[in-house]
């Protein structure tokens, strides 16, 4: 799944570090990564090191159809990062009942099946 | 220019059954039901120089001409968004007319839904070989987090719905009921005879809390429906009378994705179906002249989130709207009188124009009286139907 103009994400991400792209142009951040800067039409970019805090936007508990590589309920979530930057990610740490709209998050990494890692969100500490 | 005059218009509809399994081919079905639309026209298969569809279509234009005998196509284009484009078919048909590139256009979707190698609301862990992306744009980012499904991609957007407004699931639940009521008298349904009440509804399980239940989301379904379109002055030759096109638009924003449409600053608002209206309303038509509506229920979350954002309502106001039955027959906007994509069958979206074209013909089973004008929407494109 990963592709030339995505690498710069999941490559950080399997070193256990959240970044985003940062324009070397005019320095906006943006994600999900491509590989033009839609304010100033750079092709240069950087992997910029976020927080990796941030609060819940909206989230999803997925029951059906399932997938057999994952758990159930799954824990969808949308984040919103205090650098103003969005992602879908999945939500541990936390029961379903005591998911709450707005609640601070923080990242930490879970691993995949091909001994990569993928960042996701529990409640902050 | 949304309206071109009025030039165009809908002047063949043909659709198959619709089933859980066809039991044959997404090319054999969607042939069916485009010779089916040319003999309601009253053409001839060497008549069509125009063939519009969008995208995540398993039909091959060129098979398409090979198997019906078309001579020579002009004009043809997939409108992008997938299902969220199976109205912009309306705004490239009536474009390519008005324009002289192509004289009589084809419409059409074929699916199997349900039976096909890939059920449309399964999990998605790979991009599609027709789409690159399954339908939707961005599916890594979804796909490492196990949000493989189309009811999963929206949840997430009606879960800060629900939240921005103060809904609940009941209140899709009641637009869900007069879906399903419509659905009722319905031949071609899957709904038909299958009465189904509130609390049937809230007892269905979950597919994604807090937003959706089963019967929150439309049917899986095998089949196929076609559209013939030409220009409006000569359809006075042919078997039906015209359906026009009185104003066709699409609308696809900066921030704005496909099924997977979670990077917006605000998914509380559907801000694509708002510069559709826009763009569909600047023709000069009025909400307040409307005689039905046929919107995209994929998922019924987003059938009350774009009543709003097409403006038949305040932001938060659709619950009571549809609360206070204006979907229903009698009410203030007659919405998906075939019991729509929920209720009917999922054809993809395209399903929907069958039905205006038929209660603006007067043909529908869920008839609206002397409907006039009939709105067509699926999220960012959609149209204006007219009868003379």
């Amino acid at each position: 799944m990963v592709t030339a103009d995505s690498a710069i994400y999941w490559d950080a991400a399997a070193e256990r570090r959240l970044v985003a792209q940062r324009c070397a142009g005019c320095g906006a951040l943006r994600h999900p990564p491509r590989p033009m800067c839609p304010v100033c039409h750079s092709l240069e970019f950087e992997a910029a090191t976020l927080s990796g805090r941030g609060t819940l936007y909206s989230y999803a508990v997925l029951h059906h159809p399932q997938h057999p590589a994952f758990d159930y309920p799954v824990l969808a979530a949308l984040v919103d990062l205090e650098e103003g930057v969005r992602l879908v990610s999945n939500l541990v740490d936390v029961e379903a009942a005591d998911i709450e709209i707005g609640m601070p998050l923080e990242v930490t990494f879970a691993p995949t099946v091909d001994d990569r890692a993928v960042p996701v969100f529990r409640p902050a500490r | 220019m949304t309206g071109f005059g009025g030039g165009a218009a809908i002047v063949g509809i043909g659709a198959t059954e619709f089933s859980r399994d066809a039991g044959r081919s997404e090319l054999q079905l969607a042939c069916e039901a485009i010779r089916d639309a040319l003999g309601d026209a009253g053409l001839e298969p060497a008549a069509v120089d125009g063939i519009v569809s969008y995208t995540v279509d398993p039909v091959e234009e060129t098979e398409l001409v090979r198997s019906l005998g078309f001579r020579e196509i002009g004009f043809s284009s997939r409108v992008p968004y997938g299902g969220g484009g199976s109205m912009g078919t309306l705004l490239h048909a009536a474009a390519a007319i008005t324009s002289g590139a192509a004289e009589v256009v084809v419409a059409y979707r074929a699916v199997r839904a349900r039976s096909g190698a890939s059920r449309f609301g399964g999990p998605k862990t790979r991009p599609s070989p027709t789409s690159g992306h399954s339908g939707t744009t961005a599916m890594q980012w979804c796909m490492p987090y196990g949000v493989l499904t189309p009811a999963s991609w929206m949840a997430l957007n009606a879960t800060r719905y629900m939240h921005a407004f103060g809904v609940t699931n009941a209140d899709f639940g009641r637009a869900v009921v007069q879906l399903r009521s419509y659905a009722e008298t319905n031949p071609a349904a899957w709904g038909y005879k299958r009465p189904m009440t509130l609390d049937d509804h809230q007892a269905s399980r979950w597919i994604a809390e807090p937003c959706i239940r089963m019967f929150d989301c439309c049917q899986e379904t095998d089949g196929s429906v076609a559209l013939v379109m030409t220009a409006r002055d000569r359809a006075a030759d042919l078997r039906n009378p015209p359906v026009v096109i009185g104003a066709a638009a699409t609308a696809g924003l900066f921030e704005q994705e496909i099924a997977s449409d979670h990077y917006r600053p605000d998914l509380a608002v559907m801000d694509g179906s708002v510069a559709l209206a826009r763009r569909l309303f600047d023709s000069g038509f009025r909400r307040d002249e409307l005689d039905a509506a046929m919107i995209y229920d994929a998922f019924s979350p987003i059938l009350l989130m774009q009543l709003e954002a097409l403006g038949f309502c305040g932001p938060g106001e659709a619950k009571g709207f549809v609360a206070d039955a204006n979907l229903g027959l009698d009410g203030a906007l007659p919405t998906n009188t075939n019991g729509g994509l929920i209720g009917e069958g999922y054809i993809h979206g395209l399903n929907l124009v069958l039905e205006a074209a038929r209660q603006l013909r007067g043909t529908a089973v869920n008839q609206v009286a002397q409907a006039r004008r009939v709105l067509v929407t699926a999220s960012r494109t959609g149209a204006i139907l007219t009868r003379d």
